[in-house]
């Protein structure tokens, strides 16, 4: 089972992976052309700035997640299988406490469209977009097992 | 993209980078490559590192800052962007004009203190008629003797360049209406040095903050580069070295010979590679290349210094921009001599995998570590020959099972210029624009066309230039070259008479028949692009063509651009009143809406002429086409006489 995780020390703070990020949440996944899309897209990463170290921030998809626990639509569930936190637009109801309980600010409210905006791993895709984009590899996508320390 | 057809359309260049692949030799599509994804704030032009408050971003998609520390907007930071780089493209051909004209000054005290290395190896007038017809736009006594012309065009010249106020002389071959437009927009260059200078001054932390301002600035810096330094280097150079002829000549990798030393030059400035024209053919170096067991020494060169040595020796062109690595892959390369301008640093790298001397010639283009032989006006001979001989001496370290060069190469026709492309049509005895403009007032030509500029690996190599290129002469548009993109085209084989019966609309073989030119014509390097602005000039002087250039069925298009010059030749062109489009990717301005928009629609009211974005060749052709379609309109012209030729 794969983690998305950070190098913290190779941040550098450039913001790619938020450009990468909403342009691959994007309608058209073009960088010229998302800019002219009626409603931009958001990123659901963002990289905060603390004790002079950066922290590209998203959704760490938590086993045991307080979002999930407080979700009182039951939109937001765990899957073991894919080790990831989903979240079934269908059932939210722009409540945010999935917003207001998590640890590390990573959900994030759309005020218009009134849905958490969540990292999503990319979904399908091989390769999350902030993986692909970082230019030092300080975010990285790898086997759970390889990180136990 | 590992896939070398994805790479380029170019056989050669496909060869040599599957030996690269399997050599492990890395080259510019694999560094691109790494490269990828690239910065979005870096694509977009929203970054900002005038100050150091910053860097500062905008975020492009609304929700985070929209102002940097300072407070400028995505405006003022993609149009202050834009500008610099226009400011650099400038100075680069500008002062290319400089040390040409810096050149010719000597030549004419050289009269006085004769040259000990004699005067057949030093520089001298060799366009006496070019000198005289400078000296009178200059207004100089051209009945006086060529030194004395020489020493005070020169003088004139170098003065262009530290002029502080009036108007740069050669902004008057402009048609009057063109100059009109430039004095009520306060475009008009005044200094070559000082619309670059005072362009980078107001792109400065707290200065120009209105991006219509910065651009119209960037349109008056670069066409001190359009009408001054660049014109002032083709003109000079052509009085030095010579004007082009039409010449035949080859091009592409396969122009390398296996048993001999092969020289190859590469940058900008030709006035060092004509004396390697002439040290590759001293008799004592051809005897020491005999004895190191070579059949004797092969000059061929990369970029614009070959356009240049193509234009007036013949010399063959060994490849455009993307295959300068490529040279020296092939294993068979025993110097890479460079000036300036467009040569990668990666060459460095690679030469040090085979036995290729790279020499670097000039000193504001070093690499640390790599041989320099600084060259000089004064003793470009000497200099010259040393380091031939060092190729030739170099030959026998080449490790012959390392060798492989291409089989390609192609014939071209090179050497128009605005001398004597449309002359051609009218004949030895009437030499006049009139055919030209009669050809295109009847339909028989459409229109014309400059396609101009560079490679770039984020575009199939050779693909935009040449697909282009194609579909205009096959809608009988004449195309006029420079650059990489000239030798893209003759890879292809559209520089050849013949070319114009397998590729061009009828009416434009009718003229290329007629006449006996190709249907796309190479005037040069990319300082050359100023023989394109004068060719429109004498276009409508001729007249029935309208009275400014902006009135004229033409239209520009950098397909593969990469350098900072190609910007400022678009907005030189656009400035001058043509319609331009530029291929690969669009300016980095399309974090502002309203810059983009500026350039792309606005600025048809305030010069005439626009920038275009588009990544298709076939959709550029169709917008260049529609463009010259209207103008014809406008001028209330016959539709083109024939439809399009077959595709």
């Amino acid at each position: 089972m794969k983690q998305l995780l950070y190098e913290v020390k190779k941040c550098l703070g450039c913001r790619s992976c938020e450009v990468a990020c909403a342009l691959a949440h994007s309608l058209s996944g073009d960088l010229y052309k998302a800019l002219d899309e009626e409603k931009l897209s958001m990123p659901r990463k963002k990289v905060l700035a603390c004790g002079g170290k950066n922290y590209p921030v998203s959704c760490r998809h938590c086993e045991d997640a307080l979002c999930v626990d407080a979700c009182m639509a039951g939109a937001l569930v765990f899957d073991k299988q894919k080790g990831q936190v989903l979240h079934d637009a269908e059932r939210c109801v722009g409540c945010w406490m999935c917003v207001m309980v998590c640890p590390y600010g990573a959900i994030r409210p759309d005020i218009k469209d009134k849905m958490p905006l969540r990292c999503d791993k990319c979904k399908d895709k091989d390769e999350p977009a902030c993986v692909k984009a970082c230019p030092t590899r300080a975010v990285i996508e790898q086997e759970k097992a390889e990180v136990k320390k | 993209m590992g896939n070398v057809e994805q790479r380029s359309i170019d056989k050669a260049t496909q060869e040599v980078l599957k030996k690269a692949q399997a050599e492990n030799i890395n080259t510019v599509w694999d560094r691109f490559d790494q490269q990828q994804p690239q910065c979005g704030f870096g694509q977009l032009g929203l970054c900002c590192t005038v100050c150091n408050m910053g860097p500062c971003r905008i975020d492009p998609f609304g929700e985070g800052a929209q102002t940097g520390a300072c407070g400028a907007n995505a405006d003022t930071i993609t149009a202050r962007n834009l500008a610099r780089k226009v400011a650099v493209g400038a100075s680069a051909h500008s002062d290319h004009g400089r040390d040409v004209a810096h050149t010719l000054s000597l030549i004419s005290d050289g009269a006085k203190h004769t040259h000990k290395g004699g005067h057949s190896h030093s520089y001298e007038i060799s366009d006496v008629e070019k000198l005289k017809a400078l000296a009178v736009e200059f207004g100089i006594d051209s009945t006086k003797n060529k030194d004395e012309m020489a020493k005070e065009l020169s003088k004139k010249l170098l003065e262009e360049f530290g002029r502080q106020q009036g108007e740069l002389t050669f902004t008057k071959r402009a048609p009057k209406k063109r100059q009109e437009i430039w004095k009520k927009l306060g475009i008009t260059p005044r200094g070559i040095d000082r619309e670059v200078v005072e362009l980078l001054h107001t792109t400065t932390m707290g200065v120009d903050n209105d991006y219509k301002n910065l651009i119209q600035s960037g349109m008056r810096c670069a066409l001190s580069d359009g009408w001054g330094g660049s014109m002032i280097a083709t003109d000079v150079q052509d009085i030095i070295l010579g004007s082009p002829q039409p010449i035949r000549g080859k091009v592409n990798l396969g122009v390398l010979k296996e048993n001999y030393v092969n020289i190859v030059v590469h940058g900008h400035e030709p006035v060092l590679s004509e004396m390697a024209v002439k040290a590759a053919q001293d008799p004592e170096l051809l005897k020491l290349a005999k004895k190191m067991g070579a059949e004797g020494i092969n000059l061929a060169g990369i970029c614009c210094t070959a356009n240049e040595v193509l234009m007036r020796h013949g010399i063959p062109v060994a490849g455009n921009f993307l295959q300068q690595e490529l040279a020296i892959i092939t294993g068979a390369v025993e110097v890479m001599m460079v000036d300036v301008q467009c040569i990668m640093p990666a060459l460095q790298e690679v030469a040090a995998c085979f036995h290729t001397k790279l020499v670097t010639t000039s000193p504001k283009a070093r690499f640390p570590g790599v041989t320099h032989i600084e060259f000089n006006p004064e003793n470009a001979y000497e200099t010259t020959k040393q380091i031939v001989k060092l190729a030739v001496e170099n030959f026998s370290a080449r490790n012959k099972e390392r060798v492989n060069i291409p089989a390609e190469e192609m014939d071209l026709v090179a050497g128009f210029t605005k001398e004597v492309v449309f002359q051609i049509l009218g004949g030895k005895y009437r030499a006049t624009y009139r055919p030209l403009n009669e050809a295109i007032i009847s339909g028989r030509l459409r229109g014309l066309a400059g396609v101009v500029g560079c490679n770039n690996p984020r575009q199939t190599h050779d693909y935009f230039h040449t697909t282009l290129v194609k579909e205009l002469i096959r809608h009988d548009v004449l195309v006029l070259q420079t650059g990489c993109s000239a030798i893209a085209c003759a890879k292809q084989g559209l520089l050849i008479p013949e070319a114009a019966k397998l590729y061009a609309g009828q009416g434009l073989q009718e003229i290329c028949e007629a006449v006996g030119i190709p249907p796309v014509l190479h005037l040069g390097s990319c300082v050359d692009n100023s023989r394109i602005l004068t060719a429109a000039s004498h276009v409508i002087t001729e007249g029935g063509l309208g009275e400014d250039i902006s009135d004229l069925p033409a239209a520009g298009c950098a397909p593969e651009w990469m350098s900072e010059k190609a910007i400022t030749i678009g907005f030189y062109f656009v400035a001058s009143g043509v319609y331009t489009v530029f291929g690969a990717s669009p300016f980095a301005t399309m974090g502002s809406k309203n810059v983009t928009d500026y350039l792309t629609k606005g600025l048809e009211g305030v010069t005439g002429g626009s920038f275009e974005f588009c990544d298709d060749p076939i959709k550029t052709a169709k917008l260049m086409i529609a463009h010259i379609d209207k103008k014809r309109q406008d001028l209330k012209l016959k539709p083109a006489m024939y439809e399009a030729g077959k595709a």
